[in-house]
């Protein structure tokens, strides 16, 4: 794709709801939610990823190509996660006879 | 890309090199490559991540004492401090884009006051643990029963930590030379490709940073002990 530039107002919109979201992300901390403090932590840092990388970083204007590199990398990232994990987190689940 | 069938007059821009058939393909070439080297940053930091994970797993109980011994309040300010340096980076970008040398320079500018202050600030945190004998090694110290659980933390911390300082002392590099480029007059509407590859780079190390933070700083308050 040629030049996009991309207007001053999506990028001061992003920066809005970033601060938004680390404002939310800092006073949900300070609440007890179990094991959902984990879980909002995450969302906000990969909704707070999202945008940056789909504006401040331009992919949302990228080629093709470029979109696919970065979901290939993604992929990757993903099979080091889950397969190792995956691994790591039922080790308990089998008992081995002799072990 | 699809302006494929380009002017003559631009084929001629004295940055264009001679293997690219024109501005666009040049641009959309630098542009894949940095995002070639940011995927392999992206596996770089994520043998962290993933060392991080397993070890929080394994020790739950420790790892929840140490976060508590981070300060929320600086974690939260610097990441404050981040996000403004990526609007002030995006900014610059846009006033390569357009032109405008006097708003890119005071961008760049911006954006490098903006990192050093995230490391001034990340270097009160590091001053603070080493007083506080939380350093890996022989000196470390933790009170509790979870002394070297929290150890385990604190390496990872450090280690994960000091990795993107190490990024965003590269990226303050970079930014100097824009800034330098950029008074001499090597920007353009036409070409401004290392402004734009440099912002991609200074926005991936926020993100990075958007990750660490509510791993080392937030989710680990309220664990059972």
């Amino acid at each position: 794709m040629s030049q996009h530039v991309v207007p001053r107002k999506a990028y001061v919109a992003v920066f809005a709801a970033l601060v938004v979201l680390t404002a939310v992300t800092t006073t949900v901390a300070f609440l007890d939610l179990g094991p959902w403090n984990t879980v909002v932590a995450l969302g906000i840092a990969f909704t707070k990823a999202t945008l940056v990388v789909l504006i401040f970083m331009h992919l949302k204007y990228s080629s093709r190509l470029t979109r696919v590199v970065v979901a290939g990398g993604l992929f990757w990232l993903a099979i080091l996660l889950a397969l190792t994990l995956s691994d790591f987190f039922t080790r308990g689940w089998l008992v081995v006879l002799g072990s | 890309m699809a302006e494929a069938h380009t002017a003559q007059g631009a084929a001629h821009h004295p940055a264009l090199q001679h293997h690219f058939d024109d501005m666009d393909q040049q641009r959309d070439a630098s542009s894949l490559g940095m995002w070639v080297f940011l995927v392999t940053e992206i596996l770089f930091f994520g043998g962290f991540f993933l060392a991080y994970t397993l070890y929080r797993h394994q020790m739950p109980l420790g790892f929840a004492a140490a976060s508590r011994h981070m300060d929320i309040m600086l974690g939260t300010l610097n990441t404050a401090v981040l996000i403004v340096s990526s609007l002030t980076m995006a900014m610059a970008v846009h006033s390569a884009a357009t032109g405008r040398k006097r708003l890119l320079q005071l961008f760049l500018v911006a954006t490098m006051i903006l990192g050093a202050t995230f490391l001034v600030v990340k270097a009160f945190e590091y001053t603070h643990h080493i007083q506080h004998q939380l350093f890996p090694g022989a000196s470390f110290r933790f009170p509790g029963p979870y002394a070297s659980q929290a150890e385990m933390f604190y390496s990872l911390y450090f280690g994960m930590t000091g990795l993107h300082a190490l990024h965003m002392v590269v990226g303050l590099g970079i930014l100097s030379v824009l800034l330098w480029q950029a008074t001499r007059n090597r920007y353009s509407p036409e070409y401004h490709t290392p402004v734009e590859v440099s912002g991609l780079y200074w926005h991936f190390v926020d993100i990075v940073w958007i990750f660490l933070f509510p791993l080392l700083y937030l989710i680990g308050r309220h664990a059972a002990e």
